[in-house]
């Protein structure tokens, strides 16, 4: 096992995860890069931390019913073993957007977040027609208000737009106002029982009811098909056209491999890698639609191996992956909101994105204010000396000898934060500050310290934002 | 527009919570109010009575003296087209000034890049709080965001002043732009350098100010503060952002303690706010704005009130014309909208009177229409 296992191993834990602690990546790059995809690809039962159940218990004053479900859902990115099925449900959370603002029922938006999880590594048809079928969904986006004879077409337009389609493609629209329509008059009488968000029963699980008395059974004519359509057979209809198989290959890439254009813009702007999207999309009709099966492929490309830090990391990756190095949360105690509210500041809180498109993502995650912020978070938490996880990195560089030279010190800061590569200016600066101090003997008591402030300004620099 | 020879500026005091509107500007003289009322009810002893229908809360004084010296204007029944009772949609709205759809862009955000569209001033907007607020976001617009101006700055957590200071020289050189590093890059280090700059020089405000106001202990009495420090530094901030922490007027219980007791914290922070500007000479340019995400229901629950609709707001300042605008929504029960006051303005013509009539901005691209103005700037 050399160096370049140990670093891919870090990218790809911090791509299909939330990244991981040095023994970890080394543990998992002994074990195989082959292997370990294959146990993200799989999640096992019973390795996800805590049940909500088990965990609400931890807070008295908290439960599902009145809220912590976002935070519940934060706990677990951190704390699951199952990274890659945390990191889908993020994923398909900042695609088919719910906003606890409008929906107001967080026993109603937990139901949704399962089914992601259930889900996200599934069938892409399944996945669509769960989403149709979500209560969450069905409110978030109105379905509940379109009836036969007088639709409301908000469901079937984001349903086109935002959730398979996308508004088109190679500057071709990918479908029309009438489509829109008639996508919509395939789902109504799509509805839900226990209307929320209502008092009291809001209080309660929301449910899918179909009203076949207000399903227009009409004849509809949907992308160039004719029949009486309903909306499963509209989700058929939209699996088979190329346009799904590059919106959402397009958002897999910008997701695990490197910074996309925005969504808004994908008619006109052609996919940064053509090669790869081209790559995905055949393999989605290979497939069957089959989303593990891309991200399989996608995870032994050449193209994702070598996108290590091409993507601007996003708030709730940061928040996460920062804790999950220190070694931070792996018990449930008061507190928690403070580290909740942390990726709200930074601009991305779960269950509440800004709009019904998702995220922008890339840059777009960084102004004054969030940057500050996001620096200053870090940089507090690898500062922080009581951390199990910053302990550790103490010790390996005390391990390796008596004293360490400055670069060193440097480099095995950067190992030991999940073999990041530095600018060679930036890493330069680094090693010209650490020389001033020349080299350290590891047993002084100072020592600690200085590896902490070393982490805290390489967590500082442009290249920490990406991942 | 006024003559004004200094800069308007704009300070934004975002009450969230959403204040009760029927409690805080009372229409105590109104029979149905205090049948509506019951445990809550303030009548003409309680209140700072305006005339013989409405008066302020009883923890409204120092708002009330203001309102005496005409540079209060009292908006009433400002609301937005089919209200929505959540906090979180309803803030939104008021941030983003876009009622029928979720949009990402706020309308001072939106004013920000109009104020300074070559970004020549690193500070034209400075918010205070935690987290930005939407109203103050756009693409390409950066505005300093600051929790406590003592201990503002990047990589805080550095131990040692000299080990500190070395950081953040270093910082300051990787994040100088490289060449060929590409656009993203060069953006990213353009923020770095920019929120580096911003704290360097927002950081030398509590030293260079000195006054004789003592501002309450509460974050929003200590951000007023902060406001005022920036604001007579003269860093050519225009915008200046703040509130009180989600939830604080969220009165479902308890209102008739609680509502007086916040009311009294806040107004005596603007009202200190006030003499301070005063007192250093920098009045005059400032036009303050106090809003709310809603009103609350016009019955009370038995000791506080829900959600509602239909709001007040408030417009203070020396540029300010004294006085009520719009109408107190009717208490007439079949006037009612579902058991709420019915708005009758739309909160978007008060912004546009902001925009154009003080900050002399084009309002209609920033709120994407025309609405009807006020004639509350002199």
């Amino acid at each position: 096992m050399d160096d370049h296992d140990i670093g891919l191993m870090a990218h790809l834990m911090r791509r299909a995860g939330f990244g991981a602690q040095y023994d970890e990546i080394a543990e998992r790059a002994a074990k195989g890069y082959e292997a370990t995809v294959e146990e993200l690809l799989n999640p096992t039962e019973e390795s996800h931390g805590m049940t909500l159940d088990l965990w609400e218990r931890s807070f008295l004053e908290w439960n599902h019913f009145i809220r912590c479900v976002p935070e519940y859902v934060a706990w677990r990115m951190i704390n699951s073993r199952n990274q890659l099925e945390e990191k889908m449900v993020l994923f398909w959370h900042g695609i088919l957007c719910t906003a606890d603002s409008k929906t107001q029922s967080y026993v109603t938006s937990q139901a949704e977040l399962d089914m992601l999880r259930r889900n996200g590594m599934g069938n892409f048809r399944d996945l669509l027609i769960e989403i149709s079928k979500d209560p969450a969904m069905i409110y978030f986006l109105d379905n509940c208000l379109s009836h036969k004879g007088n639709i409301n077409e908000n469901y079937g337009r984001e349903l086109l737009e935002l959730f398979s389609m996308g508004v088109g493609k190679d500057g071709q629209f990918n479908y029309t106002e009438d489509d829109v329509k008639e996508c919509s008059r395939a789902f109504t009488g799509w509805t839900i029982a226990n209307n929320i968000p209502g008092q009291p029963y809001g209080r309660y699980p929301s449910q899918f009811v179909y009203n076949p008395a207000d399903h227009d059974e009409g004849d509809k004519t949907f992308l160039g098909e004719t029949g009486n359509f309903d909306g499963e057979d509209v989700i058929d209809i939209i699996c088979k056209q190329p346009a799904t198989a590059r919106f959402l290959s397009r958002h897999i890439y910008n997701f695990f491999v490197a910074d996309e254009a925005q969504v808004p813009s994908w008619m006109e702007t052609p996919p940064r890698d053509m090669d790869t999207v081209k790559m995905l999309e055949d393999e989605y009709f290979r497939s069957g639609y089959d989303i593990k099966s891309m991200l399989r492929l996608l995870f032994h490309s050449e193209a994702f191996r070598e996108a290590r830090f091409s993507r601007i990391k996003g708030p709730i990756e940061t928040v996460i992956g920062t804790i999950r190095l220190v070694g931070d949360w792996d018990t449930p105690r008061p507190g928690f909101e403070v580290i909740f509210d942390e990726m709200k500041h930074m601009g991305q809180e779960i269950l509440n994105p800004p709009s019904v498109e998702g995220w922008h993502t890339g840059k777009e995650w960084i102004d004054g204010g969030t940057l500050v912020r996001r620096i200053n978070f870090i940089a507090d938490y690898v500062g922080d000396l009581t951390q199990p996880g910053i302990q550790d990195m103490v010790r390996k560089l005390q391990a390796e000898g008596s004293t360490i030279t400055p670069v060193g010190l440097v480099d095995g800061c950067l190992r030991l934060l999940g073999c990041y590569e530095l600018e060679a200016e930036t890493r330069r600066m680094l090693i010209t500050h650490a020389e001033k101090s020349g080299d350290l003997p590891t047993t002084n008591r100072e020592f600690a310290g200085q590896v902490a402030q070393m982490l805290q300004m390489i967590v500082a620099t442009k290249e920490y934002l990406y991942a | 527009m006024t003559t004004n020879k200094k800069d308007p500026v704009l300070v934004i005091l975002q009450m969230t919570g959403a204040y009760d509107a029927l409690n805080t500007f009372v229409p105590y003289g109104d029979p149905h109010y205090q049948d509506y009322r019951d445990v809550l009810r303030l009548s003409a002893e309680d209140v700072h009575a305006v005339d013989d229908y409405v008066g302020f809360n009883p923890g409204m004084g120092p708002m009330k003296e203001l309102y005496d010296q005409g540079k209060v204007a009292v908006i009433q029944g400002i609301g937005y087209p089919n209200p929505i009772r959540s906090h979180f949609r309803s803030l939104d709205i008021w941030h983003t000034a876009e009622p029928d759809k979720m949009v990402t862009d706020g309308w001072l955000g939106k004013a920000i890049r109009d104020l300074d569209p070559n970004k020549e001033n690193i500070l034209t907007a400075v918010n205070f709080g935690r987290g930005l607020p939407r109203a103050l976001a756009a693409p390409g617009v950066s505005v300093a965001s600051v929790g406590d101006l003592a201990s503002y700055g990047v990589l805080t957590g550095i131990d040692g002043e000299e080990q500190r200071m070395d950081a953040l020289d270093i910082f300051g050189r990787m994040y100088s732009p490289m060449i060929g590093s590409g656009p993203v890059n060069d953006y990213l280090s353009q923020t770095g350098l920019d929120a580096l700059k911003g704290a360097d020089i927002l950081k030398t405000a509590p030293d260079i100010y000195s006054s004789s106001i003592e501002y309450g202990g509460s974050p929003f009495a200590q951000w007023l503060k902060n406001i005022a420090q920036v604001h007579t530094a003269g860093f050519g901030t225009r915008v200046l952002y703040t509130g009180v922490n989600p939830g604080t007027f969220d009165t479902h219980a308890n209102q008739h303690i609680t509502l007086p007791r916040l009311w009294n914290d806040v107004t005596t922070a603007i009202g200190d706010f006030y003499q301070d500007i005063k007192e250093h000479n920098a009045n005059e340019e400032v036009v303050m704005v106090v809003f709310t995400e809603f009103g609350r229901r016009v019955k009370e629950n038995g000791s506080g009130t829900d959600h509602g609709s239909g709001g007040v707001a408030f417009i203070i300042g020396d540029a300010v014309k004294g006085g009520l605008y719009g109408e107190y929504p009717s208490l007439e029960p079949d006037k009612l909208d579902e058991g709420d006051l019915r708005w009758n303005n739309d909160f978007r013509g008060t912004y546009a009177t902001l925009l154009e009539d003080w900050m002399g901005l084009d309002a209609q691209p920033i709120l994407n229409g025309s609405f009807e103005k006020f004639d509350f700037i002199k």
